[in-house]
C-alpha cells in the first residue's frame, strides 16, 4: 500500500511538470486514471466529461506517440480537439512562441498541450495564457505524462510504488522522462538507480535522492523494474560514448542483465526504442516487457489528467 | 565657475584622504580638498552645502558597459546610455565592440565618440575588437583603434579565438600601453549552455556552462601574459578557479588585473529556479553560478583580488527577452542598479569599507585604462560621484533610464544610492531624494 493518502483535486491550473505535483496530487491521478482505464475497456470508448470544450495540441517538436495518445485521450472525454505540428505552423515565419500560443488562443481553448524543444516553455505559456497548459514535454526538463503512465504502469503490476526498486538507464543528460520519473518515484518512496554512462550523467544528480553508478549491472541488481531510456542518436554527435557498439556492450539490456533483476521485473521503455542499442530484441518482445501497456496506460493518465484540470474531483464519476 | 562642496566626506583613496573635507572645483578641475574651506574661495561662483552623510568620491567609472550603437539602437543608444551611466552614479564608462558594424576601424570609434559629445553627460572611452569583425582570425587595426581614441581591446561576446591570437594581441597592445580585455570561455565547453553546469541547471534542463569553461581561458591567457610581458584583463569574472588563476597570476607579478559584475557576488543559479521559474533576466553570460562561487567573488573583493566592479551592462529589448530560456539573449543592464548593490552588500554588509569601494569602482578602472580620473588631487579632472549610504532604494524596472529593463533585481531594496553625478564640473544628475539642495524639475 502506499503510504500517501490521494488529494481530492489539483491545487494548480496546470501540468507544467511533477515537481509542481504533491505525492498526494500524483496519486489522485493515478486512481483516477484507473477509472478511465475502464472507459477505454468499454464497447463505447466514449465519455461526455470535456464535451464542448476545446483541447488544443501544440506540437513544436516531432512525436507520434504522444500527440495521438493525447488526441485519443481527448477524443474519449468528448473533447473537440485541434493538433498543430511545426511543420504546419508559423513558427517557421518567425512567429515568437508567445505570439503562436495567443493566435491558438483566440480560439478559445479551454486547455494546451504543449510539446516543445526548450525547457521551460510550459512554464513561459503559463504566466501568459488563460488556457490551462499541459506539458508534454519540455526539452530537457519534464515530461510529466510520461512519468505518470510510468508510475501507473508500476502499480498496476506490483500494487504499489513505495520499497520498490527501480532502475532507469541510459541518456541521464538529455532525458526529460528521467527527470519526470525520478521526481516522481523518489516522492512515491521508490529506491531508484539511474545508470548511464559517466559523460551523460549531469553534475548534482545526487541532489536528487538517487542512487547513481555506471554499473549496468549494480542498477539492475534485484530491480522491480527497469526503464530504459532511448538513446537519441541525433543528440550524440560522437562525444558522449565512442559507437553504438560499444554503448550497447556495456549498458544495453541483455537477458544476461535483466537475470540479475528480480524474476518479475518489469522491461520499461518510453518509446521509441532502438532494438540492439538500448535493449536487446529478446528483451522487449520478452515475456517481462510492459512495453505496449505503458501506450495503452498513457491513454488512461491522460484522461486522467484532462479530467482533473478541467475541473474534475475525486467526488464525481466519469460515466 | 568655481564650485564649493562642503559639509560631506570625502573619501578619496588615491590620495590618502578620509574625512569631513570640503572640496572646491574650477570649471572642469579639482581645485583643493580641505578642511573648512572659506565660502570666500569661490567667490563669484557657488557654495553647496551638503548634509554631513553624503560621501563625495573621485567620478565612478564603469569598464564595461555595451552601448549598442551602431547597428542595435532598438536596445540602447549611446545617448540613452550615458544618461542610464549618470543616474547610475557614473561619470565614465568604457564600451564594447560588439556592435553592428564591430568597433574595429576609427570610423566607428568616432562615431560612438561623436554621439557621446551630443549626448554631453558621462565620458564615453570606446574600447576596440582584438581581431577584425571580431571573427579571431586576425588582428584589428589596432594602433588607428588608439590613435582614434579606444582605451583597451577585447573580443567580448567571445573570447580570443586561439591561444596563437590572444599571445599577439598582448604583445602588440604592449606599444600602447593598453590592456587586453578577456571574455574568458572556452568554447567547446560552453557549448549551447545557458546556465551555470550544476544541480539547478541539471533539475531545470538547461545546458551548462562549467566554471573551468572559464578558468581555463583565464589560465591560458595568464601564462601568455606572462610570457609577453602584455597585460591582461579578465573581464565578468564569475568562477571561483578562475579567482585562483588570478590570484596566482598576481603573486607571480604577472600584470593581470581582474573585474567582478555586481550580480555575480550577490545571486546564484538558485535565481533561475524561483521565483519565476526560466525567468530570462537571470540569463547572463558568464551564467549566475553557486553560492561557492559567488562566495569567492566576495572573498576576492575583500582581500584585494579583485580589482574593479564593473556592470557588464548588456540591454536586450524585452520582445528579446520573452521568449523560451535557452533562445533568450544573454545579458541584464546594470548601470543603474550597481551602486545601490555595492553600497548595501559590500559596504553595507561589512564585507570592505567605502575606500576599498571606490578604488574598485574609480581609482583602479582610471589605472587599468589609463584614463583621467580616480583622483581628487589638485589639477584633476572634476568628475565626481556623490553618494548617500543611507538612502532607501527600490528597484523599480519601470523607472530604469536604460532604455532596456532587464533587470534580475525589479523589487529589491537597497540601503545606499547616488545623491549626484558630476561630470567636469557640471551636475548632470542631482537626486534631491538623497539629500542634494533643491527640489528637482
Amino acid at each position: 500500500m502506499d503510504i500517501v493518502t490521494p488529494a481530492t483535486a489539483l491545487s494548480q491550473r496546470h501540468l507544467l511538470g511533477i515537481a509542481e505535483l504533491t505525492p498526494g496530487e500524483i496519486l489522485l491521478i493515478l486512481d483516477t486514471a484507473v477509472a478511465m482505464k475502464e472507459v477505454g475497456q468499454r464497447a463505447i470508448k466514449k465519455v461526455p466529461t470535456l464535451r464542448g470544450q476545446t483541447v488544443a495540441n501544440l506540437f513544436f517538436e516531432p512525436s507520434t506517440r504522444t500527440r495521438t495518445s493525447f488526441e485519443v485521450a481527448e477524443k474519449r472525454l468528448s473533447a473537440d480537439t485541434l493538433s498543430i505540428a511545426v511543420s504546419t505552423s508559423s513558427v517557421v515565419k518567425g512567429e515568437t512562441l508567445i505570439d503562436t500560443v495567443h493566435n491558438i488562443e483566440a480560439m478559445s481553448p479551454s486547455m494546451i498541450v504543449l510539446r516543445h524543444a526548450s525547457s521551460g516553455a510550459a512554464h513561459l505559456l503559463s504566466r501568459v495564457c488563460g488556457a490551462r497548459i499541459i506539458n508534454a514535454g519540455d526539452g530537457m526538463h519534464e515530461h510529466p505524462t510520461q512519468a505518470l503512465l510510468d508510475a501507473f504502469t508500476i502499480r498496476e503490476k506490483k500494487g504499489r510504488l513505495a520499497g520498490l526498486k527501480v532502475a532507469i538507464v541510459g541518456d541521464l543528460l538529455h532525458s526529460r522522462v528521467l527527470r519526470s520519473n525520478v521526481l516522481l518515484l523518489t516522492r512515491l518512496g521508490a529506491e531508484v538507480w539511474v545508470c548511464g554512462p559517466a559523460t551523460l550523467i549531469p553534475p548534482g544528480l545526487e541532489a536528487l535522492g538517487v542512487h547513481v553508478t555506471t554499473r549496468v549491472e549494480e542498477a539492475v541488481a534485484d530491480a522491480d523494474a527497469v526503464m530504459m531510456l532511448r538513446i537519441q542518436l541525433e543528440r550524440m554527435q560522437g562525444h558522449f560514448f565512442p559507437s553504438l557498439r560499444e554503448y550497447f556492450l556495456m549498458f544495453g539490456l541483455t537477458e544476461q542483465r535483466l537475470a540479475l533483476a528480480r524474476p518479475d521485473c518489469l522491461v520499461m521503455h518510453p518509446g521509441p526504442i532502438n532494438r540492439g542499442v538500448e535493449i536487446a530484441s529478446e528483451v522487449a518482445d520478452g515475456p517481462q516487457s510492459v512495453i505496449l501497456e505503458q501506450v495503452a496506460n498513457g491513454i488512461a493518465v491522460r484522461m486522467a489528467v484532462l479530467f482533473l484540470l478541467a475541473g474534475g474531483a475525486e467526488h464525481e464519476t466519469v460515466a | 565657475m568655481k564650485r564649493l562642496l562642503k559639509g560631506a566626506r570625502v573619501v578619496d583613496p588615491a590620495n590618502g584622504v578620509d574625512g569631513q573635507f570640503d572640496v572646491l572645483t574650477d570649471g572642469a578641475r579639482v581645485v583643493q580638498v580641505g578642511r573648512d574651506l572659506p565660502e570666500s574661495l569661490a567667490a563669484g561662483g557657488e557654495v553647496i552645502h551638503l548634509p554631513q552623510r553624503l560621501v563625495i568620491c573621485p567620478g565612478f567609472i564603469d569598464m564595461h558597459v555595451h552601448l549598442r550603437e551602431p547597428g542595435q539602437e532598438h536596445k540602447e543608444t549611446v545617448a540613452t546610455g550615458v544618461l542610464s551611466a549618470v543616474t547610475g552614479g557614473f561619470t565614465a564608462v568604457a564600451c564594447m565592440p560588439n556592435t553592428r558594424p564591430v568597433n574595429d576601424s576609427a570610423g566607428v570609434t568616432q562615431l560612438i565618440l561623436q554621439k557621446a559629445r551630443e549626448a554631453n553627460l558621462a565620458r564615453v572611452y570606446p574600447i576596440g575588437a582584438v581581431s577584425r569583425g571580431q571573427k579571431g582570425e586576425e588582428l584589428a587595426d589596432i594602433a588607428e583603434l588608439h590613435a582614434a581614441g579606444c582605451v583597451a581591446v577585447t573580443d567580448d561576446g567571445l573570447p580570443i579565438s586561439t591561444a596563437l591570437l590572444a599571445r599577439r594581441a598582448l604583445e602588440y597592445t604592449r606599444m600602447f600601453g593598453m590592456p587586453v580585455i578577456e571574455h574568458c570561455e572556452d568554447q567547446s565547453l560552453k557549448g549551447e549552455g545557458c546556465a551555470h553546469e550544476g544541480p539547478v541547471a541539471a533539475s531545470l534542463g538547461l545546458k551548462g556552462i562549467p566554471g573551468a569553461a572559464e578558468a581555463i581561458t583565464a589560465g591560458r591567457d595568464i601564462l601568455l601574459a606572462e610570457m609577453t610581458g602584455g597585460h591582461v584583463h579578465i573581464a565578468h569574472m564569475s568562477a571561483w578557479t578562475t579567482l585562483e588563476a588570478v590570484r596566482q597570476g598576481k603573486s607571480r607579478g604577472v600584470k593581470v588585473t581582474a573585474e567582478v559584475c555586481p550580480h555575480h557576488f550577490t545571486l546564484t543559479d538558485d535565481l533561475l529556479a524561483s521565483p519565476v521559474p526560466y525567468d530570462t533576466n537571470t540569463k547572463m553570460n558568464p551564467p549566475l553560478r553557486e553560492a561557492r562561487d559567488r562566495d569567492a567573488m566576495l572573498a576576492g573583493i575583500a582581500d584585494g583580488s579583485v580589482d574593479v566592479i564593473a556592470t557588464d551592462h548588456a540591454p536586450h529589448h524585452a520582445d528579446e527577452k520573452n521568449v523560451e530560456f535557452d533562445k533568450a539573449p544573454f545579458g541584464i543592464v546594470g548601470l543603474e542598479t550597481a551602486v545601490p548593490i555595492c553600497l548595501d552588500r559590500l559596504v553595507g554588509a561589512g564585507v570592505i569599507g567605502l575606500p576599498r569601494l571606490v578604488e574598485m569602482m574609480s581609482v583602479n578602472p582610471a589605472r587599468i585604462l589609463n584614463v583621467q580620473g580616480g583622483s581628487l588631487a589638485p589639477g584633476a579632472v572634476a568628475d565626481l560621484t556623490i553618494i548617500d549610504p543611507e538612502l532607501r532604494v527600490t528597484i523599480d524596472r519601470a523607472a530604469l533610464k536604460s532604455k532596456s529593463k532587464n533587470t534580475p533585481y525589479h523589487g529589491y531594496t537597497f540601503t545606499g544610492g547616488v545623491a549626484a553625478t558630476i561630470v567636469g564640473g557640471r551636475v548632470v544628475y542631482a537626486n534631491h531624494a538623497a539629500g542634494w539642495p533643491g527640489e528637482g524639475r
